[in-house]
């Protein structure tokens, strides 16, 4: 097929016109969102603070059972034998129950911070840990914005401990155990944009009951974890300065001019070697002979 | 080789392997303690654990040996990316005399920091997972700056390969390596751009973690800029102590030619740290951080760009505009002491700023840390004593450069009668 002008004009209109209407001739919206994760939608108000979810992961994991309650003003992390807690808070509206695990981010931090393909975003939606790749070299830590994975220093084969939304019972169809040992019903399972639906519908339909914000619908890009709350989250020690951009992107910049460097630098590097050394290698020849 | 050649050659390198100089000074009696207990130390924590020994925790999962001896080390390995690229990129043969140090210097630095990377890693064993296997985790900045830290020691090792021919007489293999010098170059001034900002980039991500003072989108830009000074400085304290030390056997070239080399390199230093100062001011006026400057945390950043960055600066233009190396040498030991600074407190003190906590690394981890340090001297000393670092290279190889160039004025000249004909058959 030979491109003559017309047919290039043409071409080049119709590109043009389908970029810049694209949207209106309803093409689909492409956006990560579209991607179906699964999620945990928690209930701030729902949650009586039982521990059962602390019990149930530590018992399925063969941690230790949590000898810790949660106490207003006291803070229990997670560690390295302890997934997820629940932690209690004075809020303006009395005492509250705030969840602490992983988010499992639609775009995680730690993934992409790791070198290994140890942390790894699975197509279902957790982000797991896999031993076998793992070399400990923590940059996860680093860059999880929640400093959620944790590591076990006092080991000499150490491995990093963080929740994975039970994902070998999750490829069976089941669920986390944490949810599923929820009495209160303050932790659902399900997909994220379901999850989400249901949050909105609560929020709406008690709208003085709940502060009108779903946790983790746009922080870092989205998490699979989801919070919704009667008072804003900030009391309930959830960090709100996040933003919404997801963690890999503040990287982007960087990896993309890696290959523009290794490929322009050389050149003009030999190009200056060429302009500097050799013309003065030849302006000496010319001046001895 | 013959047999005769063979015993010849073992018994150059059993003569060669003897120590040298005096063995009880009180740096090698001080050296040679702290690295044996960092070996016992070493030996606790590979069996019970890195928190048996060090301070990192769960918050702040870097510790000394990553934040100091990695990440502040390998900022000043970065003379010899500078020194070679003005060398044998932009042909200036005034620096020649300090290649070899310099580079032999990041060389070491590289193995002994990128070890001490080891010692810090969790799971050593797995730290051929990036390199060979299916694991690799190319959008990770850490990948791209293990994979340069490595393909950089090789550059390294062949841009410094040479001298080790000629402390061996390989003769052929000496021209063979020489021949590749301006390839590795280029190659490890474009790798050494990018692991050198990768080192900054690592912090990318730990946005809500540090204080906003430190943090800005800049930092990959700024640890770059401030490798090349970082790197000269050190260089420049490091031929400080080589004339002191190995001055009595240093090559006349060497010798005479040093003030005017610290000199140059001053002004260098003034004017990549005068950059430095620029962007750094530009940083913190795009990031709208004055409402920080106040606090405690605004004056200790004061104290690092004011105190460290631009006093040096000044000291170094001084130095030069005066011929004054006395402030030279000033300002590149105020360079290094900044640098650390810097470094450490992206990594460390600004670091989870918030924590009401100041977070001091313990006496275990700083002795490993001078062990590796003084391990890295002791190799270097050893090299220089034995190989032409800063002696003159053995007479075989200038005669061969005088043939080689010979042989090439021959050739050039041949190339150039042929063109005179072409001309005159063109006309």
């Amino acid at each position: 097929m030979s491109v003559d002008r017309r047919n290039f004009l043409k071409a080049l209109g119709i590109a043009g016109s389908t970029l810049a209407m694209g949207k209106s001739f309803g093409s689909p919206p492409v956006s990560k969102s579209d991607t179906e994760f699964f999620g945990i939608l928690y209930d701030s108000t729902l949650c009586v603070g039982c521990q059962a979810c602390e019990t149930a992961c530590a018992e399925k994991y063969g941690f230790p059972l949590p000898e810790t309650v949660p106490a207003a003003g006291e803070l229990r992390e997670t560690n390295e034998a302890r997934r997820v807690v629940i932690n209690c808070y004075n809020t303006s509206k009395g005492e509250m129950y705030m969840r602490r695990a992983c988010n499992h981010c639609n775009n995680p931090a730690c993934a992409s911070a790791c070198l290994t393909k140890a942390m790894l975003k699975t197509d279902g939606g957790p982000v797991i840990w896999r031993e076998e790749k793992c070399m400990g070299c923590r940059s996860c830590m680093i860059s999880c914005p929640f400093d959620i994975p944790k590591f076990e220093y006092n080991s000499p084969n150490p491995k990093i401990n963080k929740c994975r939304m039970c994902y070998e019972l999750l490829l069976e169809g089941e669920k986390p155990v944490c949810v599923e040992n929820c009495p209160a019903e303050a932790l659902l399972f399900g997909k994220r944009r379901d999850l989400i639906e249901i949050a909105r519908t609560r929020i709406y339909s008690e709208p003085d009951k709940y502060y009108h914000e779903i946790y983790g619908e746009n922080e870092v890009g989205g998490t699979g974890v989801l919070y919704i709350s009667s008072v804003p989250f900030k009391e309930l020690g959830l960090r709100t300065d996040l933003g919404n951009k997801s963690y890999p992107e503040y990287n982007k910049t960087f990896l993309y001019s890696v290959p523009l460097v290794l490929i322009l630098w050389p050149a003009f590097l030999l190009g200056l070697h060429s302009a500097f050394v050799q013309g003065k290698n030849k302006k000496q020849k010319e001046e001895e002979s | 080789m013959n047999r005769e050649e063979n015993t010849g050659f073992l018994k150059f390198i059993m003569y060669e392997l003897k120590p040298k100089g005096k063995l009880l000074t009180p740096f090698n009696i001080i050296s040679m303690i702290t690295i044996l207990a960092a070996v016992v130390i070493l030996v606790i924590r590979f069996t019970s654990g890195l928190g048996s020994v060090g301070h990192a925790s769960q918050e702040r999962p870097w510790g000394l040996w990553i934040n100091f001896n990695v990440i502040t080390g390998v900022a000043f390995a970065g003379g010899a990316f500078v020194v070679t690229f003005m060398v044998y990129i932009l042909g200036l043969e005034k620096y020649r005399p300090i290649v070899r140090a310099t580079v032999l210097y990041a060389l070491l630095a590289y193995i002994f920091y990128a070890g001490a990377l080891l010692l810090d890693l969790g799971r050593p064993w797995k730290v051929i997972n990036p390199i060979i296997g299916n694991s690799f985790g190319i959008s990770s900045v850490l990948f791209l700056v293990a994979w340069h830290f490595l393909l950089y020691m090789g550059s390294l090792f062949i841009e410094f390969f040479p001298t080790v021919t000629e402390w061996i007489s390989l003769k052929p293999q000496r021209r063979f390596f020489a021949s590749l010098t301006l390839g590795v170059v280029i190659f490890g001034i474009a790798l050494s751009t990018l692991h050198q900002s990768g080192l900054g980039a690592l912090f990318l991500m730990a946005k809500p973690k540090i204080h906003p003072l430190w943090y800005s989108e800049f930092i990959p830009i700024l640890f770059f800029l401030s490798s090349i000074f970082a790197g000269l400085s050190l260089v420049i304290v490091l031929e400080t102590i080589g004339q002191r030390v190995f001055g009595k056997n240093m090559s006349f070239l060497n010798k005479s030619s040093h003030r005017d080399i610290m000199l140059s390199l001053s002004r260098i230093c003034t004017i990549s740290m005068f950059v430095y100062f620029f962007m750094t001011v530009l940083v913190f006026l795009h990031g709208k951080n004055f409402q920080y400057l106040n606090t405690l945390w605004g004056s200790w950043y004061l104290v690092e760009v004011l105190g460290f960055v631009l006093f040096p600066c000044i000291l170094f233009l001084f130095g030069y505009r005066r011929l004054n190396i006395k402030l030279v040498r000033i300002g590149a030991v105020l360079t290094i002491i900044g640098i650390i600074l810097n470094r450490l407190n992206i990594s460390t003190i600004a670091y989870h700023w918030y924590d009401s906590a100041l977070h001091f690394p313990t006496w275990m981890e700083i002795v490993v840390s001078f062990a590796v340090i003084f391990l890295q001297i002791l190799v270097f000393r050893a090299i220089v004593r034995r190989m032409p670092v800063y002696t003159e290279s053995p007479s075989w190889v200038v005669e061969e450069k005088q043939i080689r160039s010979i042989t090439v004025k021959d050739k050039l000249f041949k190339l150039n009668t042929r063109r005179e004909k072409w001309k005159v058959s063109a006309e």
